[in-house]
């Protein structure tokens, strides 16, 4: 948003005779908007609005199916099912889990990349690498270092002597969450690593200097002069990761679809399960806006405890 | 950066800086191993991180055999309408949007930040419900379409914010030299925006060779699935000895975005661009 409004437009205050100019360039500027913004209302804004009223209807698949409204038939329909909680909780062990050690180890990173260490090149190049492979080949990638036979991680364990902590990682109840979880966070770090490393560049040495001279720790100048400059960075990258974790859906597709008994079905795999293996579109809809809803609500508290902490 | 470190904590730091190249370095590693590791050494009770006798024959099967080949050109095809569209769209409306102040601008920035809230869920079933009335579902027509929309917002954010670093002054010189409003897009502004268009469209081409979601639900004739759907598929089939063709495809998947992110490599580095690729 500053992009747009920072700048003060200086021609804007210009001579009676061009706002004369502008003000019948006005059509002119239409005509030149109309081609983005029509798909955009017709492809994206109205998809929207409908499939949010979608949301509260029996909408099901199939061609001249009668879609009628049902109000919060839908949504009663949720509370009382078992696998959606199921996979609600799995969605919010994901999120929180993935967003808060991506955050964690890429802050790490971050502060490492910042300081003159050799190999920071090699460092900088690989940690970026991630964030350019297609999710679904980030899932393929992580299928076959989890393989139980031929799996990178598997051998690991025999190599040191330690075979009984092979296990089929993405198949066994116990372990597939966690993996999961940790491709997540391999596969977001890049992005959460870059933002902070920008942040971190922004910081001013000043500050750190005067705050070494007054004799203050490192870890004292972390926690007083780095950690509150970077709140804002902080704030904005985690609460994006955030909601792209809660609504990620190809890298857990590609690892175990759900599986095994569903202990890694995201709520984005379970309402696509429900539209386009059951045809239930409306419910489907419904679950959507229950995802909107949460998210917003978490993020509400998220930022406005920032925003106390700040004042 | 802050004073001497002592010995202790530069070890510290480089043991910790050992650690992150080992987990963001070696499944990369295992990627490559794989891909090029004859069927043999796939089905090797233990496997080895280096291959014994590399082999290019898994690029070869990959896209021979296995309908990686016929994908891999669907998803180029899809990703270069993609990009031109975006770009031919975009150009026009990101004039207008730097040039002339209007709120359209910030609408169309909260619509960048508003669409990644909602989850596709909520848009894939209207979206395939228009365009099966136009005749467009299953079509690489209507997945370019949604691909274009959905790279529109972001696409002119970042055009018109090159358009803004277009002095003025050049256009008004211009103008008061005698040429038309059209000779002035096309003789002083289009050639300076190059680098602008050149990056939106790669923006809009990785987004398109990247995207699963859609294409996964859009796409149901097996001909026309795009590479991420046709290696999302070949996961399926299970056979350790498949395994080398699935890395050697995902290796080649992945050079498009890899490319990009070289050339973007300074912007991205400076941050100005990290909302640009969604994770």
């Amino acid at each position: 948003m500053t992009t747009l409004t920072e700048r003060p437009d200086v021609e804007r205050a210009g001579s009676a005779r061009r706002s004369n100019r502008f003000r019948s360039d006005r059509t002119t500027i239409y005509l030149l908007l109309l081609p983005s913004l029509l798909p955009i209302l017709v492809l994206s804004v109205f998809p929207l609005l409908r499939g949010i009223y979608l949301g509260f209807t029996d909408a099901r698949a199939g061609r001249n199916v009668e879609v009628s409204f049902t109000g919060l038939a839908n949504y009663r329909e949720l509370l009382g099912d078992e696998l959606f909680w199921n996979s609600f909780k799995i969605g919010l062990l994901w999120a929180v889990g993935v967003t808060v050690l991506q955050f964690l180890l890429a802050l790490g990173l971050a502060l490492l990349l910042n300081q003159q260490l050799r190999f920071r090149g090699v460092a900088r190049v690989l940690a970026v690498v991630p964030w350019a492979m297609p999710p679904v080949v980030v899932g393929i990638l992580w299928k076959l270092v989890y393989h139980p036979d031929a799996g990178l991680i598997n051998e690991f364990f025999h190599r040191i002597g330690a075979d009984g902590l092979r296990t089929n990682w993405l198949g066994d109840f116990s372990t597939a969450l966690p993996a999961v979880i940790i491709v997540g966070v391999w596969a977001g770090m890049p992005q959460t690593t870059v933002v902070l490393l920008a942040g971190l560049q922004g910081v001013g040495r000043e500050l750190h200097e005067a705050a070494a001279v007054d004799g203050a720790s490192t870890w004292h100048r972390f926690r007083h002069v780095t950690l509150p400059a970077l709140a804002p960075v902080i704030v904005a990258i985690t609460s994006l990761d955030f909601i792209w974790n809660f609504n990620s859906f190809g890298l857990v597709y590609v690892l175990t679809a759900g599986g095994p008994g569903g202990k890694t079905m995201l709520p984005m795999l379970f309402a696509y399960e429900e539209a386009f293996r059951y045809g239930n579109y409306g419910y489907a809809a419904a679950l959507g806006n229950v995802m909107v809803v949460i998210i917003v609500a978490l993020l509400a508290v998220y930022l406005r405890r920032r925003l106390r902490e700040a004042n | 950066m802050f004073g001497k470190p002592s010995r202790t904590s530069r070890t510290l730091q480089y043991l910790a800086l050992a650690g992150y190249l080992i987990f963001l370095g070696f499944p990369l590693v295992w990627l490559l191993s794989t891909a090029f590791k004859p069927p043999r050494e796939l089905v090797r009770l233990h496997p080895t991180l280096i291959p014994d006798n590399p082999t290019l024959q898994n690029f070869v099967q990959a896209f021979t055999e296995q309908e990686l080949g016929r994908a891999a050109l669907n998803s180029l095809q899809v990703s270069l309408a993609s990009a031109v569209l975006t770009v031919l769209v975009a150009m026009p409306a990101s004039y207008a949007l730097a040039r002339f102040r209007s709120k359209l601008g910030t609408a169309a920035l909260g619509w960048v930040l508003l669409s990644q809230l909602f989850p596709f869920v909520l848009l894939i079933i209207p979206i395939f419900l228009v365009l099966r009335q136009v005749g467009l579902a299953n079509t690489h027509a209507g997945l370019v379409l949604i691909y274009v929309v959905w790279a529109l917002p972001f696409a002119l954010w970042m055009l018109q914010g090159f358009v803004r670093n277009i002095p003025r002054e050049l256009e008004e010189a211009a103008s008061v030299d005698g040429a038309t409003r059209v000779q002035v897009l096309r003789r002083v502004v289009f050639p300076l925006l190059a680098p602008g268009l050149v990056a939106t469209a790669l923006f809009s081409f990785i987004s398109a060779w990247n995207e699963f979601f859609f294409a996964l639900v859009l796409i149901k004739t097996p001909d026309l699935a795009t590479l991420p759907v046709a290696l999302a598929r070949f996961v399926g089939i299970e056979g350790t000895a498949r395994l080398g063709p699935l890395a050697a495809g995902s290796l080649l998947a992945t050079l498009p975005s890899l490319i990009f992110f070289a050339f973007m490599q300074r912007r991205l580095s400076s941050g100005s661009l990290a909302g640009a690729v969604k994770g």
